[in-house]
């Protein structure tokens, strides 16, 4: 169970996927302009994660120990085609929810944070619930950051900034200075 | 004729549509890895090899891929491509390979690659493909060496790992991690926006001379 919670709150701050891995910085960068939309894709993530952990965690149990080359074609494939599968599901049966985060999933099949996922979980030989507990954290993390960049880009649209440096740049230097913070909670490890 | 367009194919990855500092597209591996020189040279080198061996083969079978399921066959030629540069690497240069790790196989979902394959690849014959490819891969490969220069000199005092500044240089450790990267990063595109506003300016100076002339 301490084993779960570390895991958790490892992929949650200390190694925050967006701050600290760099993964998903395509919609991190793209998609933060607001805060609903932010939240909403966020929710789309975490979500996919969650079917990549099960996802990974199938493959890697049942068919990669025979192949281990073919990895990377089979996760893309997989993930992709359950994802497709999910979605058409979830239209089905509840549309409120489809509306919520039904756009942003054929974006997110195979962004770079989804596949990290699948890697990073593989790499540490993680089991079925370590994997949940860890799709769970990165997701809610990945959410975290989004949201709090898209509250900064809110707030910077109605100071007053030099032409100059609107845009990416200041985006990434905002993502810079929020990445230095969350460089603060890798003290909650060392003090465990 | 012929010659000259491949030559601009070339060329404009370099510079003009540069796909970092233009078009900000592949960031995940640029960030993630450039917090040494070396580390980003064989990024570099990696995605070199994806980019320009499947925008060879995508351009040769352009006509047998079916339209509706032409992003998959990409996917898949894209991944098999990096599962060659993964064990390549792993054979080759191990050390590097353990310190990219992760980054390796996540060559896949550099949206670069597969934006070339989209945008150009699949509609143009194979040898501008190739151009195409090898221009945006060496820009690529320029960008990475870049950052990882300007990382790896602030925050280590070195490059390619030969100390620069003797004993009395105090490392600015946060160049190296996470945070740096997107400092950096941020300063660069500072700098590039800056030379197109002057270049605009530059440019409708000029105009306006002309204008006046007439």
């Amino acid at each position: 169970m301490d084993n779960l919670l570390w895991i958790f709150i490892s992929a949650l701050l200390v190694n925050n996927f967006v701050l600290t891995y760099f993964l998903g910085l395509c919609p991190f960068l793209g998609v933060s302009n607001s805060l609903e939309t932010s939240a909403r894709l966020g929710l789309a993530t975490t979500f996919v994660m969650l079917v990549t952990a099960v996802c990974a965690w199938i493959l890697n149990t049942y068919v990669l120990i025979h192949a281990p080359y073919l990895r990377l074609i089979c996760f893309i494939v997989v993930i992709a085609s359950t994802v497709q599968f999910i979605e058409m599901l979830i239209k089905k049966l509840s549309p409120a929810l489809f509306r919520a985060m039904g756009i942003f999933l054929p974006l997110i099949t195979t962004n770079c944070a989804i596949l990290g996922l699948a890697i990073f979980a593989t790499n540490r030989g993680y089991g079925f619930w370590e994997g949940i507990v860890y799709a769970l954290g990165a997701g809610i993390g990945f959410t975290l950051a989004l949201v709090l960049l898209a509250g900064l880009r809110e707030e910077s649209e109605l100071s007053n900034i030099p032409q100059l440096i609107k845009g990416t740049a200041m985006n990434l230097i905002i993502a810079g200075i929020l990445s230095m913070a969350f460089m603060g909670f890798a003290g909650l490890f060392s003090s465990a | 004729m012929k010659k000259n367009q491949s030559q601009e194919e070339f060329l404009k990855g370099i510079w003009r549509d540069n796909p970092v500092f233009v078009q900000v597209l592949g960031m995940c591996p640029m960030l993630a890895v450039t917090n040494s020189a070396i580390n980003a040279v064989a990024m570099g080198m990696a995605t070199f090899f994806v980019l320009v061996g499947s925008s060879f083969l995508v351009s040769t079978f352009r006509h047998v891929i079916p339209k509706q399921v032409r992003i998959s066959c990409f996917i898949i030629i894209i991944a098999t491509f990096v599962t060659i540069a993964d064990y390549t690497l792993l054979a080759l240069v191990p050390k590097v390979h353990k310190e990219l790790g992760a980054f390796i196989p996540l060559i896949v979902a550099n949206c670069l690659i597969l934006g070339r394959q989209e945008a150009f690849a699949s509609k143009h014959p194979t040898k501008l493909a190739v151009m195409d490819a090898v221009g945006m891969a060496s820009g690529f490969l320029l960008a990475l060496l870049s950052l990882g220069a300007v990382r790896e000199i602030l925050g280590d005092g070195a490059l390619f790992g030969v100390n620069l500044f003797g004993e009395n240089f105090e490392p600015w450790v946060i160049m190296i991690l996470p945070p740096g990267g997107f400092l950096t990063l941020g300063v660069i595109l500072l700098f590039f926006n800056w030379f197109k506003y002057k270049k605009d300016e530059f440019l409708e100076d000029v105009a306006a001379a002309e204008r006046s002339e007439s």
